[in-house]
């Protein structure tokens, strides 16, 4: 093993340009994914900023007893997509269009009986606020006898439904695309290490080297310029993301970098790519000598 | 045995033994099928048909991971050398002992050991490219016989040496041998042929045409 370890930093130190050259190769390869992994979590973080305003809303009959309303919040507390059940009260609900529709305020000073109804508003748990599982808790509030209406924008749901479809097909596709070109131009880069080492391996292998000790070596080169590719990768991204962070805050998003366990992700990305991408070379290499 | 790559025959009708402790010339010109002889008694190449045995191993039916062990029993040398020229002489031949897993402690000892029977004991932290060409198929020998096997194949290495070099190297091998060491030496220097007295077989056309041991060949 130590050997093994001896040797792949012999290789660094040997071919020293080729090894930059390798490790910046990977580096911006990984870049691209990782760039196009932090657009598609940002988008993800602000669908799911938007999704947060999903809220089901029953209308409940003037004068159902108060009772009868705690009890009937206490089962639809225990749904399975709900997360919060708020009862808003008559005036409650006259307070809180003063305040947020000021537009109207002078309307609601002038009124002498209070037109809004009570309710109460469920907050779905965060998997769940789609168009499916919204529509089938407005289902269930129904068959409550004093719920009048139920309303939970369908419309909206379905556009936000919609968009985080889209936003997923497209990120899945693209960022295949991008992993796969990554795979590409790492297979190449290491390939051209292997040829540059042709003679070498051809020795080892006349004075009795067995095929996995000539691998190992490359194997724990590629792994490490996969992480240092990786970890140049990172730097990078985290570089572009302060270079457009203030173009975010104009926009009135804030931009978000990989957290500790997406950046490790990406690193054991690049570990794998320059670590499969040495096993494929060397031994496609081997099986032609 | 026969070698041959789709219809070009390569070597044809070859049978011959060589016994322990013989020093043997393989000689022909250029395309005679000396290397190709060679490169089958290493498992470079397969025969097409019949069988190649060196060392208890059978080359026609050698399995991939039996080679290594084959080649930790053969010396191999080449007309250029093949030594690694960003390592020095000394680490030349010690990676022929660590690519064979030996016992870090013992690789020092044993390629000084090594460097000195091959005359170089003071030329160890040279790099190839510092060495003269005697010098450098002396490292590619040390390299051969540091894991003390008991055949050497020698394909042209004196080819690329002048006469006085060539004359060190062939004495190098008739000392390799008398210890007892198979020596197996392709070479077009039919000067050296004639001057040393040893076994010689001579291929023309890719086949065995004259075996100085035995006019009737014989058969193993």
């Amino acid at each position: 093993m130590n050997l093994i370890g001896r040797e792949a930093l012999l290789a660094f130190r040997r071919t020293r340009t080729l090894s930059a050259l390798s490790v910046t190769t990977i580096a911006f390869a990984l870049f691209v994914t990782g760039l196009f992994g932090l657009v598609a979590l940002n988008l993800r973080t602000a669908i799911a900023a938007v999704a947060e305003r999903v809220q089901v809303v029953a209308f409940v009959q003037r004068g159902t007893p108060t009772e009868a309303i705690t009890a009937a919040m206490q089962d639809i507390a225990a749904f399975p997509e709900v997360l919060d059940v708020q009862y808003v009260s008559e005036a409650d609900a006259l307070a809180r269009a003063k305040r947020e529709l000021v537009e109207f305020q002078d309307v609601y000073q002038d009124l002498e009986v209070n037109p809004l109804p009570p309710s109460i508003e469920l907050t779905l748990k965060p998997g769940d606020r789609d168009e499916a599982h919204a529509a089938a808790v407005a289902d269930r509030l129904r068959g409550f006898g004093f719920v009048d209406d139920v309303r939970f924008g369908e419309d909206w749901v379905r556009h936000l439904d919609s968009l985080r479809n889209i936003a997923g097909l497209v990120g899945l596709a693209i960022g295949l695309a991008f992993a796969l070109v990554s795979v590409v131009i790492i297979g190449v880069t290491i390939r051209m290490t292997v040829l540059q080492r042709a003679r070498e391996i051809h020795i080892m292998r006349l004075v009795g080297a067995t095929d996995w000790f000539i691998r190992g070596p490359f194997l724990l080169e590629g792994a490490l310029k996969g992480l240092l590719g990786g970890v140049l990768a990172l730097l990078l991204c985290g570089a572009a993301l302060l270079g457009f962070r203030h173009e975010g805050i104009g926009l009135g998003i804030g931009l978000q970098f990989f957290n500790v366990g997406e950046s490790l992700l990406l690193l054991v990305f690049g570990v794998l790519l320059g670590f499969g991408g040495s096993l494929v070379s060397v031994g496609r290499h081997l099986r032609r000598v | 045995m026969r070698y041959a790559t789709g219809t070009d025959v390569a070597l044809e009708d070859i049978t011959f033994h060589v016994g322990r402790g013989e020093f043997v010339f393989l000689t022909g010109h250029s395309g005679a099928g000396k290397t190709t002889l060679l490169k089958l008694m290493y498992a470079e190449q397969r025969p097409s048909s019949g069988d190649v045995r060196v060392s208890g191993f059978g080359i026609s039916h050698i399995g991939r991971d039996e080679i290594p062990r084959l080649r930790r029993r053969l010396g191999i040398v080449f007309q250029d050398f093949q030594l690694l020229e960003d390592r020095t002489a000394a680490e030349n031949v010690a990676f022929a002992l660590e690519v064979t897993g030996a016992r870090p402690d013992v690789i020092p000892t044993r390629v000084a050991r090594v460097l000195d029977q091959v005359g170089l004991a003071a030329r160890g932290g040279a790099f190839p490219r510092e060495l003269s060409g005697g010098e450098q198929q002396r490292v590619a020998i040390a390299r051969a016989l540091v894991n003390d096997p008991p055949v050497l194949l020698a394909d042209e290495p004196t080819g690329n040496l002048d006469e006085r070099a060539t004359r060190g190297v062939y004495q190098l091998l008739c000392d390799i041998n008398a210890a007892g060491t198979v020596v197996v030496m392709a070479t077009h220097d039919l000067d050296l042929v004639r001057h040393a007295s040893q076994r010689t077989l001579e291929l023309r056309d890719g086949r065995l045409v004259f075996d100085s041991a035995n006019d009737a060949r014989e058969s193993w």
